[in-house]
């Protein structure tokens, strides 16, 4: 899809995805100019948003850079943050010492997984393998494997652990690489689109909450879970979210108004639930954040809570309302 | 030329691959020294654990910084040798029966003269994963001899899951480095040590919990 802008007279084409990249940048300055200015302005308040925003850069420019280097790119890229966010789960979860080798074989379940976004194109049935590899297929290797080495105290939670970590760090991050493969034809700005989308609409939605939550939150929504989340944030954040979906659904993906309506409202709630669900794991293991990986943030975990949630659920709507590819 | 390959391999190639594979989240960093001579005291579950140490200090110092290791261990000769001496950089030391005349001690105390920051496992020993055995007088009697050097206690975790003793596999799994407040020579033996190890398990307290059974 083409975009033509005028300003000053100049008629400037463009692209849905270059608009996108430089409302992002507008925003990232800004943040990076709140960083600069609020800790001279209230001292001590501010300590971590500097490092926040520095980080925010680095994320941003790894991701985007991806999208416009192609699918090929993108599924290396994730398969990293896929095995980061694996291993820093692993680490905390409890293992037992003789589950080296399941750990080892989780690992290798990344490559396998990503293999088959490769492995698309050159047959057929890599969609359809896909759907079925990890969730089906990685969880019985993993549980014979464990019956096989023969330690039985702790072997159901384990055999859950690990099935845990490879769905949520694995499988579902991997939608995301998957996207970039939809055919550039069958979405306004091809898969590269799709993903920025998915991703834009998701941080969106955690920074729309936090903003939300801060100006009128009252009412706790989840006490237990994660204090610090209204009901006051979490549904002015979803309505934001819900209202950019659908006001640039038809710049960024294939959908009719209505489609775009149902998405907007389901796709910020998957990454709600995403959130608590991750911040209940953490709690259960006692930690609050998942590593130091990412100054100001935390671990990939932590970033990429809500997307675990959000990515198969995008993708999947995507794939019933609109995509012919899958 | 050696310390420049040392420097640059550390840096270029050691820390990336670390990095990856074990994380390496560090607490408390401001407090490690920033000039020599200094001695870091460990608890020791993996050789995993030297490259974590060493990885904790910016280039500019990895001159500097010289891990104490088991001749018998890492200097019995060939390649294995050449890269433990020249690349990790570690200054071998004899265990077990040492003769009563020589100082097994010596080369660790000419780092020390020299200003260096000697990385040490009072332990002597990996032992069982994740779980601290008895500490050995060595660095106490290095403390005695360079009483300026500030002993740092830091708490390792997580190596020992990644590649524990006789183990064939390398699993990766994130670390912790947890670096306490330093300690002065008390003028002790048994005391010090003690103490040293009262310090590190009080650090672990500050480390993610770890669950591994």
């Amino acid at each position: 899809m083409e975009i033509v802008l005028e300003w000053f007279g100049w008629e400037i084409a463009t692209t849905p995805l270059v608009l996108g990249f430089i409302g992002v940048l507008a925003l990232l300055i800004l943040g990076t100019i709140a960083a600069l200015i609020l800790p001279a302005m209230q001292p001590g308040k501010w300590s971590d948003l500097g490092p926040r925003m520095r980080s925010w850069w680095v994320m941003v420019i790894l991701v985007g850079g991806a999208l416009l280097l192609g699918w090929q790119v993108t599924a290396v890229l994730f398969a990293f943050i896929s095995f980061l966010a694996l291993k820093e789960y692993l680490t905390l979860a409890p293992t037992r010492k003789e589950d080296r080798l399941i750990v080892l074989l989780a690992y290798l379940s990344v490559f396998l997984n990503y293999g088959l976004i490769f492995a698309d194109g050159l047959f057929d049935d890599s969609y359809q393998i896909y759907l079925v590899f990890t969730p089906v297929y990685v969880f019985l290797i993993a549980a014979a494997a464990m019956a096989w080495i023969g330690r039985t105290d702790g072997y159901l939670a384990t055999v859950g652990i690990v099935h845990w970590g490879t769905v949520v760090c694995v499988y579902n991050i991997g939608y995301i690489a998957y996207l970039m493969r939809v055919p550039d034809a069958q979405a306004p700005a091809g898969g590269a689109g799709l993903v920025f989308f998915l991703i834009f609409i998701t941080q969106l939605n955690d920074v729309a909450q936090y903003c939300w939550g801060k100006a009128f939150g009252k009412t706790k929504i989840t006490p237990k879970v994660s204090p610090n989340k209204t009901w006051e944030g979490a549904i002015g954040g979803w309505i934001t979210a819900a209202a950019v979906f659908y006001f640039l659904a038809p710049y960024f993906t294939p959908l009719e108004p209505m489609q775009a309506a149902i998405m907007g409202l389901i796709v910020p709630m998957a990454g709600f639930f995403g959130d608590i669900t991750m911040s209940a794991v953490k709690r259960d293991i006692g930690v609050k954040d998942t590593s130091h990986l990412i100054p100001g943030h935390g671990g990939v975990l932590d970033r990429l809570d809500s997307l675990t949630f959000a990515a198969p659920v995008y993708f999947h709507l995507l794939a019933y309302f609109a995509i012919e590819r899958f | 030329m050696l310390q420049t390959i040392r420097r640059y391999g550390l840096m270029l190639v050691v820390r990336p691959v670390a990095r990856l594979l074990f994380g390496l989240d560090v607490i408390g960093k401001e407090k490690l020294p920033t000039q020599g001579p200094a001695i870091i005291a460990a608890n020791h579950n993996s050789h995993v654990d030297t490259i974590v140490m060493l990885c904790l200090f910016p280039s500019k110092l990895l001159a500097k910084v010289r891990p104490v290791a088991a001749a018998d261990h890492f200097d019995k000769g060939g390649f294995g040798s050449w890269f433990s001496r020249n690349i990790i950089g570690i200054i071998p030391i004899k265990r077990g029966a040492a003769s009563r005349t020589e100082d097994v001690l010596a080369g660790a105390k000419e780092a020390l003269t020299r200003g260096e920051i000697l990385v040490v496992f009072p332990e002597g020993s990996r032992g069982e994963p994740e779980e601290m055995t008895r500490f050995k007088t060595g660095v106490a009697r290095l403390a005695e001899f360079c009483p300026e050097a500030p002993v740092i206690p830091v708490y390792l975790q997580g190596a020992g899951r990644s590649l524990p003793k006789d183990a064939k596999l390398l699993v990766p799994f994130n670390t912790t480095a947890v670096v306490g407040d330093p300690l002065m020579w008390t003028g002790s033996h048994h005391g010090f040590i003690d103490k040293l190890r009262a310090r590190i398990e009080a650090l672990k307290a500050q480390a993610p919990p770890l669950k591994w059974s």
